[in-house]
């Protein structure tokens, strides 16, 4: 499912110069289109290499405008179906419709905490540098996860 | 000012670099800081794409599947990660990521992702729920002895909020692609920095560091993907890691282990969803066109490969070979039975749970393979209704799935690891036991890898890859500590170095006007068309999908040769643009990459992985010959592979695991 560009949707991310499709994709897929010489449409984004896409959604998820759509990879999917989510602060809404017209939605929480909010060392201790060649990170069991394991399993030791 | 074919050259000296920021270098980030501190290290982290998303977590996953939990021991872990991979696995590497894993999935669920639980009645209930957390005693679903499900569309934006905050944006240099590793001046054995460009600006940044954590991912599309059109970005490895960290390891000198190894999971056809949460929370069963269960029908074939078949979970690559022997025999299709799976679950289910059954089910997708709802729309394919076809995919190279192909790295020193080695034949240069005093260095001083890349320790999966960063990153403030006055001095001059990475740029400006068709033309070869020529070469030769993974010594003589001529050719690649550029060595990174699985695979005179490949010429598992790793060094200047075998040890007792199947 290549993604697609809706021309009456994309203002090109409004002239900034660095639009929220091209940010995010990891292919390095998505570009805007300046001056419309290589799509016709003048400041709007476009996939550039449809065929490199892994439908990963992320240009889908963080288009402001909503402006961005799949298009099911026409080498193997039939046409008429869609997936196409709404992506908010702590969960994400699912809209999919079936070839034959079937329409399911789902909403999945995607985080608990406010986006932005991660404080990463607070509340945690210092690194003891005294200890840095040995097991254990610089918060070293204050997560209540380090597994020590049963000595006697390591048959060599 | 800078133009196409006329970059600007940005120098900076660090002391570390962190080279990718996916799941490895975001937990390094994380933990280098605390570490660091006090110190005045210098420190970057770059990354070819943006760290809210890049890397194979980028779409999110449905599951952590490196999950130890109290109740398990560590050793437990290292014995079920060497079972999946047919006995040969660094124990001191999955035993120390065992101890270590939990305590980065217990952060992500602070930060904020959502982890599903059970109550004391056994139902489940998604993350969002105010239920004790995993540091606090709650109990996780599990979707398998290792896996916990999740919540988790949005795992990488998690985890890289959390790494970006750490280290701060002035430490991070997004969209920058490192092309090559450079060796110090004084010392080949030593790493000195290294080089990429920018695919935003006409911008090339060389880095001088200490320390440098290579951490780029696995390796995708070497082998012709089973769809060639618009399809061919569906492959189920995200196509954007290309082998970049075997590739630059091997240039810079490290010895690469088990890069025979690959990974052909057996997925939802064509949208390759994953089908762990449907074997193991859905209790579904697959079968051959005529509802046979061949895991059943077929299990004698499991008794070939002792022990490895024996265990209660027989190894990965051995279900692929129970259901190819199906296909092979023309009793495909290979069915997932989702319809019978989610009738069983609704006789004992209320209404509501079988709602919420429906949408875990899309759930499963839709947090980390949306292109396979896209399949079940479009193919009107309701799972309580329909089941969906199941396809072994082409072959990729990882070390952090459950594969174990990457770079040979120094353990802990603590869990009984050998301090000498008893093979013959490796190079006198290279460390002999399992641990060179600093963890997650590679044979390379100050080169430390983490994640995909470490090679002989498979099953990481994120959480592993995370905490596994965090472990190289610790030791790269300590390696640094006890090298302060080394100076880093590159081994090339930066005008050279930049005239090789732009090399493709120049060619293309010399050329262009020579034929009518920018793409047909004599004097260069497009980056598309050198990928599908390295596609073609391991797909016929190197047993990829068009001989059913099999091949024999014959055939990789041909491939060998073809190889070589392409790695020639790489040198006329051509760049129209800077996306190109990037294309191009990506592409190069990838036949190097390619060239070592080869090698590898020839060297290794058995067919260790049956289901993942096949040498038809040693069709057996060779105990008494080949209980080995086999590992390689490359020399850049002679363009050279070395490859031997180094020898195989235990740390933790395997019996067990077959002690306890026969009961
Ligand atoms: C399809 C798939 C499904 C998976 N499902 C699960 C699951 O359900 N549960 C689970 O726990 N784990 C899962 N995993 C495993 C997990 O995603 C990996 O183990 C983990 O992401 C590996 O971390 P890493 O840092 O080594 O690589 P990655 O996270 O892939 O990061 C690689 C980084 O390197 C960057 N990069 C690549 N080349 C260059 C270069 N030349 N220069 C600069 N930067 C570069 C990339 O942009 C990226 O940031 C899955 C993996 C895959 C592929
Ligand atoms: S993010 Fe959306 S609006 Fe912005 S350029 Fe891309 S498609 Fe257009
Ligand atoms: S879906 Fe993913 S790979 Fe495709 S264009 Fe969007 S961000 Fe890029």
């Amino acid at each position: 499912m290549p993604t697609f560009v809706r021309t009456d949707k994309c203002d090109g991310c409004k002239g900034q110069d660095r639009t929220a499709c091209m940010y995010i994709c990891p292919h390095d897929l998505m570009k805007l289109d300046k001056d419309g010489s290589e799509t016709g449409h003048a400041m709007r984004a476009f996939n550039q290499e449809p065929e490199q896409c892994w439908e990963c959604y992320s240009c889908v998820k963080i288009c402001p405008q909503q402006a961005i759509e799949c298009r099911h990879y026409a080498d193997v999917v039939p046409l008429g179906g869609s997936v196409q989510p709404l992506r908010g602060t702590d969960s994400i809404m699912w809209t999919i419709k079936f070839r034959n017209g079937t329409l399911k939605r789902f909403k999945f929480p995607i985080r608990t905490t406010p986006e932005g909010s991660i404080d990463p060392y607070a509340g945690k201790p210092e690194a003891d540098m005294s200890k840095i060649e040995e097991p254990g990170f610089f918060n070293h069991n204050e997560q209540n996860g380090y597994r020590a394991g049963n000595p006697a399993e390591l048959i060599r030791k | 000012m800078a133009e196409f074919g006329n970059p600007d050259v940005i120098e900076e000296e660090v002391d570390v670099l962190m080279i990718g920021g996916g799941m490895a270098n975001c937990g390094a980030a994380y933990e280098i800081m605390q570490w660091a501190k006090g110190t005045d290290l210098r420190i970057k982290l770059v990354d070819k794409a943006a760290m809210d998303r890049s890397g194979a977590v980028a779409q999110g996953l449905s599951a952590i599947n490196t999950y130890i939990g109290p109740e398990q021991d560590p050793a437990d872990y290292a014995r079920m990660v060497s079972n999946d991979l047919m006995g040969i696995t660094r124990d001191d590497l999955a035993y120390d990521l065992g101890r270590h894993v939990d305590e980065s999935v217990h952060l992500f669920e602070e930060w904020g992702l959502p982890i599903w639980k059970t109550d004391e009645s056994g139902e489940r209930h998604d993350g969002s729920k105010g239920m004790a957390s995993l540091k606090d005693g709650g109990k996780p679903v599990r979707s398998g002895k290792w896996q916990i499900m999740i919540n988790g569309e949005s795992y990488k934006w998690i985890v890289a909020e959390a790494a970006k905050k750490a280290i701060g944006t002035d430490r991070i240099q997004e969209r920058v692609f490192i092309v090559k590793l450079i060796n110090d001046k004084n010392d080949p054995s030593r790493v000195a920095g290294a080089i990429g460009f920018s695919v935003r600006e006409h911008k090339i940044y060389v880095y001088k560091a200490k320390a440098i954590l290579l951490a780029a991912g696995g390796c995708v599309n070497i082998f012709r993907p089973r769809s060639v059109g618009e399809g061919t970005g569906r492959a189920w490895y995200p196509v954007w890691n290309a082998g970049s960290t075997y590739t630059m390891a091997a240039e810079a000198g490290a010895e690469l282990t088990l890069m025979e190894n690959r990974f052909v999971p057996a997925r939802f056809k064509d949208g390759y969803g994953p089908v762990g949460a449907w074997f193991l929370l859905f209790k579904s069963q697959a079968t051959n066109a005529v509802g046979e269960v061949y895991m059943v029908k077929n299990k004698e074939l499991l008794d070939d490969y002792p022990p490895y078949g024996q265990a209660a979970v027989p190894a990965s690559c051995l279900r692929n070979h129970l259901m190819l022997k199906e296909m092979q025999e023309g009793r495909g299709p290979i069915w997932m039975d989702t319809v019978t799976a989610l009738g069983k679950l609704k006789e004992t289910l209320s209404p509501r749970e079988v709602k919420h059954l429906e949408a875990e089910a899309w759930e499963d997708f839709l947090d980390m393979c949306v292109g396979q709802c896209g399949i079940w729309v479009g193919e009107n394919i309701e799972p309580e209704k329909k089941n969906s076809e199941l396809m072994p995919t082409e072959p990729y190279l990882l070390g952090s799935h459950s594969g174990c192909c990457g770079i040979w790295t120094s353990g802990p020193t603590d869990v009984g690891a050998p301090t000498e080695e008893t093979a013959e034949g490796v190079p006198a240069h290279l460390p002999s036991g399992w641990n060179w005093g600093y963890r997650g260095m590679t044979t390379v001083k100050g080169l430390f890898t983490a994640g995909d890349g470490v090679g002989a320790s498979g099953h990481k999966f994120s959480s592993g890859s995370h905490a596994e960063g965090r472990l190289a990153a610790k030791a790269m403030v300590k390696y640094c500590l006890d090298n302060k006055d080394y100076k880093p001095e590159l081994d090339t001059s930066v005008e050279d170095l930049v005239n090789a990475i732009y090399q493709p740029v120049r060619t293309y400006l010399e050329f262009k006007d020579y034929s009518t068709a920018i793409d047909v033309n004599p004097n260069y070869i497009t980056p598309k068309m050198l990928q599908f020529r390295l596609q073609k070469i391991m797909d016929e030769y190197v047993a990829g999908v068009a001989t059913y993974y099999k091949t024999n010594e014959h055939m990789l003589k041909v491939a060998e040769e073809k190889l070589e001529m392409l790695k020639e050719d790489a040198e006329k690649m051509r760049a129209k643009d800077l996306h190109e550029l990037l294309r191009a060595w990506e592409n190069y990174h990838r036949i190097l990459t390619a060239e070592a699985h080869m090698k590898h695979i020839q060297f290794r005179e058995e067919s260790r992985y049956p289901g993942f490949y096949y040498r038809m010429d040693k069709n057996f598992v060779d105990e008494e010959n080949w209980h080995c790793f086999v590992n390689s060094i490359y020399d850049k200047t002679t363009k050279k592979w070395t490859v031997f075998k180094r020898a195989h040890v235990d740390l933790v007792d395997k019996s067990k695991l077959f002690k306890a199947a026969a009961h």
